[in-house]
């Protein structure tokens, strides 16, 4: 149930406080920021997939213009400074570890993919640091090479590490195999499709960026980085990492352009600059170059699926079974184990009341960049799983998509649901966001639409996706008894000001999300003050007591609760010492409108007053309460929150060319409540696009000796404005039933939803050629292929 | 990238003649391509000689049955021509098509040309308009002027002038463009000079070619119905990630009929 009741902020379209500084070009980015003495650090890296490294030679490096230092992996390895960790263990089957081999930020003997880190120059400036990375002489060995995950398992495969034997890091699985097998034993009918999800560069606009410095006069270590979790990094670096402790090491994450997941992790570099600032007794700062950034940000998705769904005869869904390969890349990045099990099988049950699922999923290296969480993680592979299938079913069954859906939804009066992959779901109105997706659609004018489009010689297409997604990451107990070695709470601070100002300390991070604006809303709303009254300070482990960070749809939900606590036990306090000055009980005071008002009277303190009191407490209740008004709260939630929607698709193909133009498209969503409806519209508006641009436009694509073939926009093709149409987006609404402001999350949902409503929509249109399947990215080449094919084979 | 030495030439000559003298030094028209391919440390020239400074390489005007155009004429400039617009309409929405609008208002008519890009749009227009390049020392056909990838006639050291468009009864342009960067991954040029047709493909080979096949028939009948069916060989067509030679080879067919469609619009 919603708690926090509305006092005119909460749900209004605010206008984003933090846009004037953006817009204007005084945002604060980590490369806009400089230290005294400060010096640039260029990365030395792999060209090869999967060499040994035979020597090192810095000489000529050492000796070029305004070259500071020089150091190798060996000289790392010297200082024992430990590998990145990895946040997340997960099972094999038969109870055993995951494979989890070490992830040095520089290697000494083997690089294992390109762009993989083998030396670091530091000079006087940028440019002389990376003309000199040019002239450090690696001698390489090269040897095997595998990139594609399915050929990784095969036998013979070239080997990654030798503590993964064929390369597998974990062989996976959830759910009743048996339960299955009796399934799929009495089934009617069964669809069975081989599904793959491509794999994705995240191109945050931001390239990441770090600064490391060290005060030896007081041992303290900063570290500024482009990141989405600054305590996150403090606590992997301090302790595995560097082993310095927390308290002498500040993690700044300032104005951060766009993360979706990219930004979560601690990469090399961090770990390099600061070391190094260590030990020449400067600060030191490196930047990515957008091509550096192609090749080393953890990348995203790529899986290949075999899925298959057992019917009975009216079309009643008995059983589901997938086997799925994931590529997890050269190393673990940080939460790489978790994507493709708990944040992806999970989710297999979707909307539907499916009573017997199981997964198999096998986590793979291979000799390419690291591989984890990317806007959805794990959940937009699952949501393609499921989709694809009902929609395959509904093809094959000759049912009515939005049919075959709604006789298979978990029935709205069924919730709580626990559904056969761990989750319970709250609550939910599938019926409601699909009734409203496909009015909003106009499903049913969809056929004089395809007429139409016919006489001018294009194939229209209509394609659905009802999806779910588990946000608000997470129960720290649950997931701890999944594998992560952290918890995944929140932290808050609310500080009044003597004067009745507000300053919020919150462990979510922005970047991007508008959490300037939403949380202070939230805050200005509960205590009856003006936005302008309300700061949001994040991003900062010296400032902020701590937290957790920001990825999976998870700041309003669990940072958001989190304020709210903490704003609620200002309130209390507030009472207590209005209680005082009006000479009343707390029990009859009632705080409303900023002010706390003696029940049926017209006696009241304004909250200014209260919090003045506080500050100066001359006439204060000194027997029960401390001076200040200041209070923390850390929040778990209970429960993941289930955001869901339904997403639908129109579009045209034209078949002399396989050109996709998507003409309409329309989305339901169910984010529980809305603090600030124009942010979530923006936010359901960028994961639409990334959504899109997986389906239809991104692909990362490596070839058979490592180089990544797609290390540019010339060959990445990012969504562009005339790639999308104008979105129709609406929401329905029912509450989050365990925080108190009844919020599930909004970040991922496009990116979740959309790919394969958009996959879809063109079998839809291609379905009279006798077009079965067609791979993402559905490029003209692609689409135009499958035509062809079909054509060929209806022609033979 | 690496330092350089940056010169401004005030002469056509005066820029040959440093080019000449020193072997690594590079022209520098509209920069679009040579300065990122520096930035990425493609290319490293010892000195770039910037021609934007000559006043002779600038400039549309009509002569006789050409259109001619200085070669630091920028691509916005021709979008934007009067003149273009008047005689060969396609080749100023051919220009109004080049990147985007920073591109068009840097790079240049020579520059491209000079460049030889496979999936540069002029070289359709100078081959398909029978366009004569005028250099700092002679007249080259465009028939003799792209020889392949990054690949003209042009001698070490030659400068282009200028180009000299042949204005045809009609013509049109139609793109396909690479969906990541805009570049096209087809296009053709089809201009009608009554009784002799030509048909240029950018995009899908090592450089701009004819396509005789197509010329032959719209010889016959300039209309995109009388080029429906024509199959176009794939052999010696570019297959990357974003097409097959077979995917380009059926493009050419269908933008060579859209092409015709925008001449007869």
């Amino acid at each position: 149930m919603v708690e926090v009741k509305s006092n005119g902020l909460i749900g209004q379209a605010v206008k984003r406080t933090e846009d004037l500084r953006f817009i204007t070009g005084r945002g604060q980015y980590t490369d806009d920021m400089s230290r005294r003495q400060m010096v640039y650090a260029a990365m030395v890296r792999s060209p090869l997939a999967h060499a040994r490294i035979r020597s090192v030679d810095t000489s000529a490096a050492r000796a070029a213009p305004g070259v500071i230092a020089v150091y190798t992996g060996a000289d790392m390895a010297a200082d024992k400074i430990g590998g990145l960790p990895c946040g997340w263990a997960v099972k094999n089957k038969d109870g055993s570890a995951q494979a989890e081999p070490a992830h040095p930020a520089m290697q000494v003997e083997r690089v294992r993919h390109v762009g993989d880190h083998v030396a670091v120059v530091i000079a006087e400036t940028q440019a002389e640091a990376r003309a000199a990375a040019e002239l450090v002489n690696v001698d390489y060995e090269e040897l095997p090479v595998v990139v594609d995950a399915r050929a990784a398992l095969a036998p013979g495969a070239p080997q990654v590490h030798a503590e993964a034997p064929n390369n597998l890091c974990f062989d996976w699985e959830l759910g009743d195999a048996s339960a299955v097998a009796a399934a799929f034993s009495k089934a009617a009918h069964i669809v069975k499709l081989d599904l793959r999800n491509n794999r994705l560069i995240p191109n945050a606009m931001e390239p990441r960026s770090c600064i490391g410095d060290f005060d030896s006069s007081t041992s303290e270590n900063t570290l500024i980085t482009a990141s989405q979790n600054p305590h996150v990094i403090r606590l992997l670096l301090a302790a595995f990492v560097f082993g310095i402790p927390e308290h002498k090491f500040r993690v700044v994450a300032p104005d951060v352009g766009g993360g979706f997941g990219s930004k979560i992790y601690p990469y090399p570099e961090d770990v390099i600059v600061l070391w190094v600032a260590r030990k020449i007794g400067r600060p030191v700062k490196w930047t990515a170059t957008r091509s550096e950034a192609f090749l080393s940000d953890a990348q995203g998705r790529d899986h290949y699926s075999h899925v298959e769904l057992a019917l009975d005869k009216d079309a009643n869904f008995l059983g589901l079974k997938v086997d799925t390969i994931a590529n997890l890349g050269g190393y673990l990045s940080t939460f790489a184990p978790a994507v493709p099990t708990y944040l992806y099988g999970t989710l297999l049950a979707g909307c539907y009341r499916t009573p017997a699922i199981y997964v198999n999923v096998k986590g793979v290296f291979t000799h390419t960049a690291p591989v984890d969480a990317y806007r959805g993680a794990g959940r937009p592979e699952a949501t393609f799983v499921v989709e694809r299938i009902v929609e395959q079913a509904a093809r094959q069954l000759k049912i009515d998509p939005a049919e075959l859906r709604r006789r298979n939804f978990i029935p709205t009066d069924g919730f709580p649901y626990q559904t056969p992959v761990a989750l319970t779901y709250d609550t939910g109105n599938y019926h409601a966001t699909l009734a409203s997706g496909l009015k909003l659609a106009d499903y049913a004018g969809f056929a004089a639409r395809k007429a139409e489009a016919a006489k001018r010689g294009k194939l229209r297409g209509i394609g659905i996706s009802t999806y779910i997604e588990a946000c608000g990451i997470a129960p720290s107990a649950v997931a701890g008894a999944l594998g992560a070695r952290a918890g995944l709470f929140e932290a808050a601070t609310i500080r009044v000001n003597p004067t009745g100002s507000v300053t919020v300390l919150t462990g979510s991070h922005s970047h991007g999300q508008g959490h300037e604006t939403t949380f202070a809303q939230v805050v200005a709303d509960m205590l009856g003050i003006p936005m302008e009254s309300v700061e949001i300070v994040h991003g900062d482990t010296g400032k902020i007591p701590f937290g957790m960070g920001t990825y999976g749809s998870r700041s309003l939900a669990v940072g958001g609760a989190a304020i709210v606590n903490a704003t609620r036990k200002v309130i209390d306090k507030g009472r207590r010492i209005a209680a005082h000055l009006l000479e009343a009980s707390a029990e009859d005071i009632e705080f409303t409108g900023g002010r706390y008002v003696v029940k049926g009277t017209d006696r009241a303190k304004a909250f200014g007053e209260v919090a003045f009191t506080a500050y100066v407490p001359h006439n204060f209740p000194h027997e029960t309460e401390e001076p200040g008004l200041e209070e923390s709260a850390f929040y778990d939630p209970k429960n993941f929150t289930y955001p869901a929607g339904c997403h639908v698709c129109e579009l045209e193909i034209d078949p002399d060319t396989g050109v996709v133009e998507i003409v309409k498209f329309s989305a339901s969503d169910d984010f529980g409540r809305i603090v600030n409806p124009m942010i979530v519209e923006g936010q359901v508006h960028g994961g639409l696009v990334q959504g899109i641009g997986q389906a239809l436009l991104e692909n990362c694509v490596y070839d058979e000796s490592g180089q990544l073939l797609t290390g540019s926009y010339l060959d990445y093709c990012m969504p562009r404005a005339d790639d999308v149409p104008s979105f129709q987006v609406m929401t329905e609404c029912t509450p989050c039933t365990h925080n108190a402001l009844g919020v599930k999350g909004c970040g991922e949902a496009g990116a979740i939803g959309s790919p394969p409503a958009v996959i879809n929509a063109i079998l839809d249109a291609l379905s009279g050629l006798g077009v079965t399947d067609v791979p993402m990215p559905a490029t003209p080449h692609v689409v135009w292929s499958a035509i062809r094919a079909a054509k060929g084979r209806q022609v033979a | 990238m690496h330092t350089f030495v940056y010169q401004r030439a005030t002469s056509l000559a005066d820029a040959v003649a440093v080019l000449k003298a020193k072997p690594d030094a590079r022209p520098l028209a509209g920069g679009m391509t040579l300065l990122p391919t520096m930035k990425l440390g493609l290319a490293a020239p010892s000195d770039l000689i910037d021609l934007s400074a000559i006043g002779d390489l600038r400039g549309i005007r009509r002569n006789g049955d050409r259109v001619v155009i200085g070669a630091m004429t920028r691509h916005a400039e021709v979008a934007a021509s009067a003149e273009v617009r008047a005689a060969i309409p396609a080749l100023a929405s051919l220009a109004d098509g080049i990147g985007d609008a920073q591109v068009r208002n840097r790079g240049t008519l020579g520059g491209s040309v000079a460049n030889s890009d496979p999936a540069a749009d002029y070289p359709a227009a100078v081959l398909g308009l029978d366009a004569n390049v005028l250099t700092d020392r002679r007249t080259i056909a465009a028939d003799q002027f792209f020889l392949g990838m990054f690949a003209t006639a042009l001698d070490a050291g030659e400068l282009i002038r200028a180009v000299e468009f042949r204005v045809p009864k009609r013509a049109g342009y139609a793109k396909f463009p690479n969906p990541a960067s805009r570049y096209a991954m087809v296009g053709v040029l089809v201009a009608d000079y009554g009784g002799s047709v030509r048909v240029a493909v950018t995009g899908a080979g090592a450089c701009a070619f004819r396509v005789p096949t197509l010329e032959a028939a719209l010889g016959k009948q300039f209309s995109a119905a009388a080029i429906e069916g024509i199959e176009v060989s794939a052999s010696e067509l570019n297959t990357d990630l974003h097409g097959s030679a077979e995917y380009r080879a059926h493009l050419v067919g269908v933008m060579a009929r859209r092409a015709v469609a925008a001449a007869l619009g």
